[in-house]
């Protein structure tokens, strides 16, 4: 142990000055941070063209604490800033990091919306069952009979399946991972990161105050060994089978969709083309 | 026949631990493949437990402790042993 230690690869990706971060003991937010960051420098991207944009809550925060250019928009609508970001300066890599009730709830019409036009954009959904930051209400992505701040004898709707709706809406790259499984987000996330086209990445993590302690889950260890137990990896399964309706439904982990298809510029360009011929000089390409 | 073992190991894994950002969710310590680290005793300025490097010797320096810490409190590597 004589030599000097070597630094923490992640470190360089944070604003240290503002550690430690606000996120709970357990909270699996830092866990997906920490995987983002190693999946950054795996794939090389030039750091002054990658830029993250969150929403509000929670994983809202992850954009003050990445020594990237970030962005903390307005609740729900950080696809709608990334979106613009993206077409005004197409050379950039743009990241949507936000969370379940940001990007499915408010912001749901503008998650489905940015899929079916396949803006290329990456969204990375932490989804932890609930609305941590405002104190646990109900999520659309709450399992069924599960208790909230705001549904006390259960939850009486069933949530989202975020991976089948942004299939089916259109996105080129869909996956979900548990934050039990780093080593496979990690590169899943360097996939998603290189992909051409609206790539969504679900990464389910624990909400150690709040869900689990309210349903009486046990701590965040408990949840990730929960994880471990219930989820069956199945790549290119049917988007429409990996629901999460009830908390004890096997949960169904892996990359379901990886198809090729031209992107929001591509179109643009083409039809202006055909309309405009050589008048027309193409945007971004 | 332990210390042939040592002997032949190319590698040492090592832990880095900052205690002033860790929390004390265990998580590290749970998924230790090997059990090389364990929570101390000891508290921070916090008021939390925080993780020891324990047992060196059983550490392959996989680098999961620092994967999976929600707090970059930890972070293993391999490191090669000089002769």
């Amino acid at each position: 142990m004589s030599t000097t230690l070597r630094e923490n690869p992640v470190e360089q990706f944070l604003r240290t000055d503002r550690m430690p971060h606000i996120w709970c003991p357990g909270c699996g937010i830092g866990t997906s941070v920490n995987c983002f960051a190693r999946a950054v420098l795996e794939c090389g991207i030039d750091l002054d063209k990658l830029c993250i944009v969150s929403g509000i809550g929670c994983t809202g925060r992850v954009a003050g604490y990445l020594r990237l250019d970030s962005f903390h928009t307005t609740h729900g609508r950080a696809i709608p800033f990334a979106t613009g970001l993206k077409l005004a300066n197409p050379d950039l890599h743009v990241v949507v990091y936000s969370g379940d009730g940001d990007l499915a709830a408010i912001g749901g019409n503008h998650l489905i919306h940015a899929a079916r036009r396949n803006i290329d954009i990456t969204v990375i959904c932490v989804n932890n069952f609930n609305y941590g930051m405002t104190g646990g209400q109900v999520a659309p992505t709450t399992h069924h009979e599960k208790v909230a701040t705001t549904t006390p004898y259960g939850d009486p709707e069933y949530p989202f399946n975020l991976p089948d709706l942004a299939a089916s809406c259109g996105a080129v790259f869909v996956a979900r991972w548990t934050t039990y499984h780093v080593v496979q987000l990690t590169k899943t996330l360097v996939k998603a990161l290189n992909k051409k086209g609206f790539s969504f990445v679900e990464i389910l993590a624990p909400c150690p105050t709040l869900y689990l302690r309210r349903n009486k889950l046990g701590t965040s260890v408990d949840l990730m060994k929960y994880f471990k137990e219930k989820s069956v990896i199945k790549h290119g399964a049917n988007t429409k089978e990996v629901g999460l309706e009830t908390y004890d439904k096997e949960i169904i982990v892996g990359e379901f969709v990886d198809i090729d298809k031209p992107d929001y510029l591509d179109n643009y360009n083409e039809i202006m083309k055909k309309r405009l011929g050589d008048k027309f000089q193409p945007w971004g390409r | 026949m332990a210390e042939a073992a040592a002997k032949k190991r190319k590698f040492r894994g090592v832990v880095v631990i900052k205690p002033e950002r860790c929390k004390g969710c265990e998580i590290c310590v749970s998924f230790c493949p090997t059990g090389a680290i364990s929570m101390s005793t000891k508290f921070n300025s916090k008021g939390y437990h925080y993780p020891e490097f324990s047992n060196p010797d059983k550490c392959t320096g996989c680098g999961l402790c620092g994967m999976y810490c929600p707090d970059f409190a930890i972070y293993g590597y391999r490191e090669k042993i000089e002769e």
